[in-house]
């Protein structure tokens, strides 16, 4: 059975007074995941398919399609642990 | 006469990587830098054909490594104008700084004393000498910035008492890119029998930088901001000043003699003659030769030209960024004043929005505090992008870079 640790490779808080919170999937995966949350999120917007602004379970959140996402004002890891499985596996 | 950047770029195999599916465009230079294949050469060099411990041993092969790493300290002694005996090896402009406010300033610093800084230091030119304030209760005060980012050198005189005993100034800015006035700042400092220590990190990869005519104290330096490896940097102390400096670690090679006495069982030390007695332990050789090759690279360029290069770039970079109209620039905007770094803001996005969106297009830029937190704090800013720039970068990497920055101005 897959958990996070097969898709991402890094969660940590940006540098800043925003304290957001950068995950970065796995360079290998990164198209599988891009494609899972946009099925499962709520589009927003986007910009020429390289940035999308998602909301998911009352969180926002920015997705590139280098495979990294922001979720702005989340501080917490513990508060992502519990958004990214329903996002990702 | 502008540089050959073609030729330079040659030089760096890194830039046959493509990140992103793009060319890479690195503009993270105040953070680190790119190595060319001289200095990567070194190093596989040292290795396989060089590599002992220098200093202690008799055989031809530590004699080999010796009188490399002796060099190194020979070549970068002359880049900034100083003698080899005044050149410590550390591991970078942190470890340059530390071994300062540690050995200088726990024996020098008494409560009250205070030490000077400023509003637009690195974090690593801040902490230390809080930690050393604390220990020896002594107080860091901060020189203020004017409103365009520049030391407001009228605050820093009226600043500057009796009771200050050491001055701690970057020499550039790693936000804004402005190059301080150290010579007129180092004179206030002796005026006033206060020692003065220059944070060169964004100053000596950059421009021509000599301790005689700055007449400074001490200048911390890093490798790696300057084409070398990471892990090396160096530490300029003025001769007379060792008398008053304990070593910062023990072990080996720092000291001179431990007698042992086998009855009382006690140790007596002798230290070595500096620069040795700084630099504790098997030193970082290769490194050191890797720096020396990076200096000579540097060095065969010519100080001046890197300079102008920045400028150059730094001027083209303002005038495209005049069609970025959400783009705020911070610090002064006369390329003049300054090396090549850059950094802003696009209205309604963080810094990190704007790292991300560039990094899809291979352009590596910085986002965050940049470690200068204080700076971001009195100008009110959460964070900040930075672009810096430094010889191999080009006016069409900028064109790319001005459009990309453009169309996350859309989103």
């Amino acid at each position: 059975m897959s958990t996070l640790d097969d898709f991402i490779s890094r969660i940590e808080k940006t540098c800043g007074e925003e304290k957001s919170t950068i995950v970065t999937f796995k360079y290998n995966k990164k198209a599988e995941i891009t494609k899972r949350i946009l099925e499962r999120a709520k589009m927003n917007r986007s910009l020429a398919g390289i940035i999308y602004e998602l909301s998911f379970k009352g969180k926002t959140f920015r997705l590139y399609a280098s495979g990294k996402a922001i979720f702005k004002g989340v501080k917490e890891k513990e508060v992502l642990s519990k958004i990214l499985p329903e996002l990702i596996l | 006469m502008s540089l050959n950047t073609s030729k330079i770029r040659a030089d760096f195999p890194i830039f046959q990587r493509r990140i992103n599916n793009n060319p890479l465009i690195y503009f993270d230079n105040a953070a680190t830098t790119q190595k060319p294949r001289q200095v990567i050469e070194s190093i596989k060099n040292f290795y396989e054909k060089h590599n002992a411990n220098v200093h202690r041993a008799v055989y031809s092969l530590s004699q080999e490594a010796t009188e490399l790493y002796e060099n190194a300290r020979k070549q970068i002694a002359k880049f900034i104008n100083s003698n080899p005996s005044e050149i410590i090896f550390i591991r970078g402009t942190t470890e340059a700084i530390n071994l300062i406010a540690y050995s200088w300033g726990l024996n020098n610093l008494k409560q009250d004393d205070e030490i000077l800084v400023s509003e637009l230091e690195h974090h690593s030119n801040i902490i230390p000498w809080e930690i050393i304030s604390k220990r020896n209760r002594a107080n860091t005060k901060y020189t203020k910035i004017t409103d365009d980012g520049t030391l407001d050198l009228e605050d820093l005189k009226d600043k500057i008492s009796k009771k200050t005993k050491i001055m701690s100034i970057s020499h550039v800015s790693n936000v804004t890119g402005i190059i301080n006035d150290i010579k007129k700042i180092s004179k206030i400092a002796h005026e006033n029998n206060s020692l003065i220590l220059v944070d060169g990190a964004q100053s000596v990869p950059h421009m021509k930088v000599d301790v005689e005519e700055l007449d400074i104290d001490f200048l911390a330096f890093s490798g790696h901001k300057m084409l070398g490896p990471t892990g090396i940097g160096v530490l300029y102390c003025k001769n007379n000043h060792y008398e008053n400096m304990d070593p910062f670690h023990g072990g080996g090679e720092m000291i001179k003699d431990v007698n042992f006495n086998t009855k009382t069982q006690k140790s007596e030390i002798v230290w070595n003659s500096p620069p040795w007695k700084f630099e504790a332990g098997t030193p970082n050789i290769a490194g050191s030769i890797a720096f020396m090759e990076a200096v000579k690279y540097l060095d065969r360029i010519g100080m001046d030209r890197v300079l102008n290069h920045e400028k150059v770039l730094t001027e083209y970079a303002f005038n495209r960024l005049k069609d970025c109209k959400k783009t705020t620039i911070y610090g002064p905007l006369d390329p003049s004043l300054k090396c090549g770094i850059i950094s802003f803001n696009v209205t309604g996005l963080s810094s990190h929005d704007v790292a991300l969106f560039a990094d899809n297009f291979g352009i590596m830029i910085r986002s965050g505090y940049h470690c200068a937190q204080p700076f971001h704090k009195v100008f009110d800013l959460k964070s900040s992008a930075r672009a810096s720039f430094y010889i191999y970068n080009t006016i069409e990497e900028i064109d790319r870079f001005v459009e990309v920055l453009k169309e996350i101005e859309h989103f």
